[in-house]
């Protein structure tokens, strides 16, 4: 699999929080040739299933793997005429789908989705013709504007206010294949979970592979409450992506890029899973490292985990630089490591597995 | 599509280093001139002969350098310092692509994520000397290996028509450059076209100086593309110029107060060739009539500027009706140029 095309489609097809027909069709024709039957729920997750062939037919097991497909955006607020009330040239004002950077917007194209898409510039008055408190801050959302260069009276009869408006840029390649782009968070991660799929034509497995690509992540965590509701997976794992050292990024808590996948630990995640996954990374002998969370960890393992009665869950991350911009930085060396480290993980289960999981939190010599 | 304009501002050339911008208009213009050669500073000037009518050299200026970025240093995680070539506000850059050196490296400007900043910081402004490209080295050895100190780096847009817009770098001032190369592609003017090519005006209209020198023109002629703040505004509701209203003309800048005579041929030939126009608001800014007027003995100079909204960021938008009169009124006005306009009591 050719990892950089696949994130090419993966990114460069809009996909914001809560219109992602787009984007889930794109994935669905990456992963219907890995999988056994497909569908979109009725949120706008796409759900894949891969059936493994259990050891006891009588008992049927499946992994829920939960990467979301959406990505933030901005949402038309107000569509305003100037020079004149009437008559004048048309601008959108926005509101941000999730937690957009708002320094990186001015200057930036976008696809505003109404009644058809239309490209337009982010643009603002200089600072200095701002009002004097705003001129010394990032252009807020009172300053940017949507420009798609059409007089008003013709911009209204094709956007209306909650219309969608999503980040464009080709994906592009950096030296040591590192590529950037938009919405690498979370393609990254549907990238990855399809080199798991892939990997898994070749070997045996015991165990479902449900894959979700879960909707409206950004926003709510929506695709991960929902799916790991309807699907009832016996344990899960939320793929993510997380900090990369870089500029500007202090030390702690960040991970080098291409120093492999980064395994997390903390409230959200069953020290089982947690423990799973660094075993089939020694198996692979694979480096990964090991992130912390203390409270919430941000990512679809916090609404997986407590579906229905409990689901043991765990979260792998790709490092990732300037997270929630248009130039967010992978290695796809880093998203073909964490795929086959998933991979590893699902061939890996068996009928004791679930037993061992519970064990585990009683054993007085478990850490 | 206008093939000319996506050409001319897809081509890279930040101020001091213009060389791909000056050999593609070379090879644009050379079968429509009589002459042609480059001057020390880099500026391409040509002469377009004329048909003799009027013993006078005429001098058409656009700069054809544009605002970018220079690298300074190569940081020990190879990622590369920079500071910026001509006026570039700071709220441009971070998480704009860009081209740098000869190699034209795909490199990124990033910041430390919003995740990881205290609510305060996340509205302030970075500032260029705290951000770096990114082109993806790991080390400062290896990303020496690729960039040099002094290399350029130029924003990466491709040009495209957007409504009535057309959307891209550079147009400050590859429309005026693009004007240029129409007007030299006409049939011969009645005196000599000088055509002045110019470099580095973002960093202080310095080639159009020597050019005028060398030129030794009678009156001179300067095509830009001047920035356009027709965006809804609290504080004052008329706009400088509009995008969609016509050539935008200069009365007065922080540099110069344009030759009346010929801001009055300009607005008396586009009202008699029904060719709409607007007078910028005099304010801040300049162009390279500034540079022009001061030199000789003193030379007459206007300007007839293409309005463009967000200027000096990547994504500069012109309306493409304003370009096309912006040709249509420069090439009268050339035309119809005669002494009586530059006599005192004209």
């Amino acid at each position: 699999m050719n990892i950089y095309e696949l994130l090419k489609t993966l990114t460069e097809t809009p996909g914001p929080s809560g219109l992602e027909n787009q984007i889930a069709a794109a994935i669905q024709t990456a992963w219907q040739p890995l999988v056994d039957s497909l569908s979109v729920d009725r949120v706008g997750s796409l759900v894949a299933i891969k059936r493994g062939r259990p050891a006891n037919p009588d008992t049927r097991r499946s992994l829920l793997l939960a990467a979301h497909e959406d990505e933030i955006a901005l949402m038309v607020k107000k569509i305003v005429s100037f020079p004149d009330e009437e008559g004048g040239n048309g601008f959108l004002r926005v509101s941000s789908v999730g937690g957009v950077d708002i320094r990186h917007l001015y200057g930036q194209t976008a696809v505003v989705h109404g009644r058809r898409d239309l490209v337009g510039v982010i643009g603002s008055l200089p600072a200095f013709m701002l009002p004097e408190e705003r001129q010394d801050k990032a252009y807020g959302y009172d300053d940017l504007l949507v420009d798609v260069g059409l007089p008003a009276a013709e911009l209204r009869q094709l956007v209306q206010v909650g219309d969608y408006v999503s980040f464009r840029q080709p994906l592009r390649k950096l030296l040591n294949n590192r590529v950037t782009g938009k919405a690498l968070d979370n393609r990254a991660s549907v990238a990855a979970v399809t080199v798991c799929l892939e990997q898994l034509q070749g070997r045996q497995h015991q165990w479902d592979v449900v894959a979700v690509a879960t909707a409206q992540e950004e926003t709510a965590l929506l695709g991960a409450f929902t799916s790991a509701h309807a699907q009832r997976p016996d344990a899960a794992i939320a793929i993510d992506v997380t900090f990369a050292k870089g500029p500007g990024t202090s030390n702690d808590s960040t991970f080098e890029l291409d120093d492999g996948p980064v395994v997390d630990l903390g409230p959200n995640v069953h020290p089982g899973m947690y423990k799973a996954l660094m075993d089939a990374a020694e198996a692979l002998e694979m480096k990964v490292n090991t992130s912390t969370h203390a409270r919430h960890s941000g990512t679809d393992a916090y609404g997986l985990q407590i579906a229905h009665e409990g689901i043991p869950t765990g979260l792998v991350s790709i490092p990732l630089r300037y997270m929630h911009t248009m130039v967010e930085t992978v290695t796809t060396a880093d998203v073909e490591r964490a795929g086959r480290l998933l991979a590893e993980v699902v061939v890996r289960l068996d009928d004791k597995f679930l037993e061992k999981l519970a064990a585990g939190l009683m054993a007085k010599d478990e850490g | 599509m206008n093939e000319l304009l996506k050409q001319l501002t897809e081509a890279v050339g930040v101020s001091g280093e213009e060389k791909e911008v000056r050999l593609l208009i070379r090879d644009l213009i050379r079968d429509y001139v009589d002459d042609w050669w480059v001057d020390t500073m880099g500026n391409l000037l040509a002469i377009k002969k004329g048909a003799g009518v009027l013993n006078w050299r005429v001098m058409v200026d656009a700069h054809i350098d544009e605002v970018g970025l220079m690298v300074t240093e190569i940081d020990s995680n190879g990622t590369l310092k920079f500071d910026p070539v001509g006026t570039i506000d700071d709220r441009t850059l971070l998480g704009k692509v860009v081209q740098v050196g000869p190699k034209k490296l795909t490199g990124v400007i990033g910041a430390r994520p919003i995740h990881l900043l205290k609510s305060n910081q996340r509205h302030s402004v970075v500032k260029a000397e705290d951000m770096r490209i990114d082109i993806g080295a790991k080390n400062k050895e290896a990303a020496g290996r690729q960039v040099k100190i002094g290399d350029r780096a130029a924003f990466v847009t491709e040009y495209e028509e957007i409504g009535y817009t057309a959307v891209g770098k550079a147009f400050d001032n590859r429309a005026g450059c693009a004007a240029l190369v129409e007007l030299l592609r006409g049939e011969p003017y009645p005196f000599d076209l000088c055509a002045a090519f110019t470099v580095q005006e973002e960093v202080g209209l310095r080639g159009a100086r020597v050019a005028s020198y060398a030129l030794r023109p009678d009156v001179a002629l300067v095509l830009e593309c001047t920035p356009a703040y027709d965006l809804p505004n609290e504080r004052d509701v008329s706009p400088n110029v509009a995008l969609g209203r016509g050539p935008s003309i200069y009365v007065m800048d922080s540099q110069t107060i344009q030759d009346p005579r010929l801001v009055a041929h300009i607005t008396r030939t586009a009202a008699s060739h029904n060719i709409p126009y607007q007078i910028r608001q005099p304010g801040g800014g300049g162009t390279n009539t500034g540079a022009i007027q001061r030199a000789q003995a003193g030379l007459p100079a206007a300007t007839i500027a293409v309005p463009g909204r967000y200027a000096h960021t990547p994504t500069i938008m012109i309306n493409l009706d304003d370009y096309a009169n912006v040709v249509k009124l420069a090439g009268v006005v050339l035309r119809e140029l005669t002494p009586e306009i530059l006599m005192r009591n004209a």
